[in-house]
């Protein structure tokens, strides 16, 4: 393991735990610490290190991965302040979408047993979603700028709601285009 | 004591880089004005990854096996990658394409028979392997012990691991397996101007491969691979070979298809025929068999309609990678063409169909792969130090969760190594093992996904049901190959995990195949086992001679100092000893006494390039 190299992602960049991030910064810190940290620089080297290096740039990578990604990255410092998170809970219906999911299974069942009847209603129903998806992403969008102007664990709260109702409607997404295919 | 003063940065060794394809292998090294290939002693850069036995138990490889496979096609083995890290059930289609001939008791790996011999396919691919090593020998005049072979970039992890296997029975260190098509990349961007994103289209003889990269500043990324480890000109070969054999039967009234020798004649015809229809409008498979002829035209238009699905079966996987790697086909600025299948105008105009630019074509695409792994080979011995590879895993790690369900935990294109780590319980009381169940693919259900490994956590403590809590962390290191390691969450202890391969070799059986090989060789294993021992002490020792020129070495206690130069000159003391245990004991003693260094070393390196960057 990694006594001593940060293991919280931010930390590990440099980086204040900001929900918004220079991308090109972060790639550029990317490729610096990757031609630092990379396991191909160690081969010649004490075997210790060499295993410093491959755990080193996993978490380099792991880290990455993360931070590039608007909406991992908030998943992420949602974890780390302590909410809990996961696909466990977008799988609750958010009450106001009851109604609308009810009329959207049947309208999957139908096209599923061959009836393409229902395809203009999955269509239209795609498009909602669409719609509401690119709602969230404003909304989340806002939530980012004022928690990085004052962060309030009121604003994470709120920002995991509307991270758990995106992945909800992500996922409906899914099923209806995998039926429309 | 007196210290010995030896300079081992002069001992350094070559590592050379192998292309080890389905059709042809080759071998190459990173000379002083760059990559070179290295022919064989025949002359040949192209060595036919063709294996045969000799009815004097003699094993051949190459050209001379590739002549074999017409008279002796019953000892005699080619495209033998298609089996590498397979079960038995994954290849039965291809068994009535290809003349392999399965012995019994192949169940859980596939044995092959080579007269009267049997023969796994790592050993197979060893034996190749081993003759690119003699033919490096030969021509740099020293010992190489070290390589980097490249493996198709849509390779599992059986088949990555069965090829380190084919290392070690060879006697050869892998020491970095590389994706073929990045190899590929940095051959190609060896022109320092190179920028912006590419992409490498490969299809070789029997696997293909579509990876995108970003090249920036010498740093080649990987944004994403795809590809279909078994299609390629292999399948154009048989699709051509029944076509022919149906004709005959029907000309000669004769099924020559139980024939191995009147096939693997046909084969070559075919090929050939194959071959010219990329630069002439039209060829003509002819036979000539027990005074029987057979001769068909074939011209270019009915070859494209016969390869069309073959050509088209390529490009699903490039949409997806253009995907996944969350680019459009205007932001691709070159399209590079390897593999010798890319010769075939109609793959070209595929491929410029999809990309919507011309291909690149002008580097010999049989040769680029070899040379990139040559670069790689400079990268890792440090005499290559403006490039750097960041490769991504193809395929998606899992483990079995509730209900046959796969829980990813390592998402297909994550640059590697990459690591996650899940925390495991018992479920019942007094529970003193769990099993898990790892899986590679894209589906949902365990049916669907390959299974890769059972790791099983042994002698766990006897407590209440979900007490216990087990983490265990998958690292997928940079060859791609799965790595778990496990520690209890509530003391700390390290975890012992037994490993049960899904597919491909224990370790102990690639012991004993390494064993066998030197029953009848010249060479002693013992001999063997020493001096690839005093290579890693060699390696061990080098690196201590340097890093003890470093502040990092300075900033040691003094007795962790004295304790370094005591355990150098231990193992100096036991280095000629003959004792390979002797000297492992002493590699082991001082890689714990620098594992301080090492860590200061880590962390001036990461203090270094972290300074002033605080925002």
């Amino acid at each position: 393991m990694l006594p001593s190299l940060a293991s919280d992602y931010f930390e590990f960049f440099g980086l204040a735990p900001k929900l918004h991030l220079d991308l090109d910064q972060l790639q550029k810190r990317f490729y610096e610490l990757s031609k630092v940290l990379h396991p191909d620089r160690y081969q010649r080297k004490i075997p210790a290190e060499q295993q410093y290096s491959q755990d080193a740039t996993a978490l380099l990578n792991d880290a990455y991965r993360v931070l590039r990604d608007p909406l991992q990255r908030a998943e992420y410092l949602l974890k780390k302040a302590g909410f809990e998170i996961g696909e466990q809970r977008s799988k609750d219906v958010p009450p106001e979408l009851l109604e609308e999911v009810f009329d959207l299974n049947m309208a999957l069942e139908e096209m599923r047993d061959g009836d393409a009847s229902a395809r203009p209603q999955l269509e239209q129903a795609r498009d909602k979603f669409h719609a509401m998806r690119d709602e969230i992403d404003a909304r989340l969008k806002h939530l980012f700028v004022m928690y990085d102007a004052a962060p309030e664990r009121e604003t994470l709260g709120e920002i995991r709601s509307a991270l758990n109702r995106r992945r909800y409607i992500r996922n409906l997404v899914n099923d209806v285009e995998k039926e429309l295919q | 004591m007196s210290t010995f003063q030896i300079d081992f940065g002069e001992s350094k060794k070559q590592i050379i880089g192998i292309d080890l394809g389905t059709t042809n292998s080759l071998v190459a090294y990173q000379g002083l004005t760059g990559p070179e290939i290295i022919p064989g002693e025949d002359g040949h850069r192209l060595v036919p990854s063709v294996v045969s036995v000799t009815r004097g138990g003699k094993i051949v490889v190459g050209n001379e096996a590739r002549d074999l496979l017409i008279t002796e096609p019953e000892r005699t083995v080619y495209s033998v990658k298609r089996l590498m890290g397979r079960g038995l059930e994954d290849v039965r289609d291809e068994l009535t394409l290809f003349p392999f001939h399965i012995a019994h008791g192949s169940e859980s790996v596939i044995q092959l028979k080579l007269g009267e011999k049997t023969f796994t396919p790592p050993q197979i691919s060893a034996e190749i392997l081993r003759q690119l090593k003699r033919n490096a020998e030969a021509f740099l005049g020293e010992e190489v012990t070290q390589a980097v072979v490249t493996v198709p970039a849509y390779f599992n992890d059986a088949q990555r691991q069965a090829t380190k296997d084919a290392g070690r029975i060879a006697g050869l260190e892998i020491l970095r397996l590389v994706n073929e098509p990045t190899a590929a990349s940095l051959a190609y961007g060896l022109d320092k101007r190179k920028e912006g994103i590419v992409a490498v289209y490969d299809l070789g003889g029997g696997t293909f491969d579509i990876s995108i990269l970003r090249i920036h500043d010498g740093i080649f990324e990987v944004l994403a691979t795809n590809g279909d480890t078994h299609l390629g000109g292999d399948d154009i070969d048989n699709l051509l070979l029944r076509i022919a054999l149906e004709d005959i039967q029907s000309e000669w009234g004769e099924d020559l298809s139980a024939n191995g020798e009147a096939v693997q004649t046909l084969r070559r015809a075919v090929i050939d025929a194959k071959e010219k229809l990329s630069f002439i409008p039209s060829s003509v498979i002819d036979l000539a068999y027990n005074g029987k002829t057979y001769a068909r035209e074939i011209t270019r238009d009915l070859f494209d309609k016969l390869i069309a699905e073959i050509v088209n079966r390529t490009l699903l996987p490039c949409r997806e990678c253009i995907k996944d790697a969350g680019v459009t086909v205007d932001q691709i600025v070159e399209v590079v063409m390897v593999g010798g299948s890319t010769r075939i105008p109609l793959v070209r105009k595929a491929v410029e169909g999809l990309f919507l630019s011309k291909p690149h074509t002008e580097l010999n695409p049989d040769e680029v792969v070899a040379l990139g792994a040559a670069i790689q080979a400079g990268i890792l011995s440090g005499d290559v130090e403006d490039q750097l590879l960041l490769d991504v895993t193809p395929l998606s790690l899992g483990i079995e969760t509730m209900g046959g369900v796969v829980s990813k935990l390592i998402h297909r294109n994550s640059t590697i190594p990459a690591s996650a780590t899940e925390t495991f319980t018992t479920s019942v009381e007094g529970q003193r093992n769990v099993l898990i169940n790892v899986l590679q693919g894209e589906r949902e259900l365990v049916k669907d996904c390959r299974p890769l490994a059972r790791f099983e956590l042994r002698d766990l403590d006897p407590l209440p049901a979900g007490m216990t809590r087990i983490e265990v962390r998958f690292l997928i290191d940079a060859n791609g190959i799965l790595n778990v390691t496990a520690r209890d969450a509530r003391t700390g202890k390290e975890q012992s995990v037994d490993v049960k391969p899904s597919y491909g070799l224990t370790d102990e059986q690639v012991e004993a195949m390494i064993r066998e090989s030197y029953e009848k060789a010249e060479e002693d294993f013992n001999e063997r086992q020493v001096r690839e021992m005093r290579v890693e002490a060699d390696a061990i020792l080098a690196a201590v001679e340097k890093a003890k020129r470093s502040d990092a070495f300075f900033e040691l206690e003094e007795e962790e100092r004295k304790a370094i130069d005591l355990t150098i000159n231990e193992l100096l003391m036991v280095y000629h000893s003959g004792d390979h245990h002797l000297i492992h004991s002493y590699v082991d003693k001082l890689n714990q006494v620098t594992l301080k260094l090492a860590e200061n070393m880590m962390n001036t390196a990461v203090r270094g390039v972290l300074k002033g960057t605080k925002i």
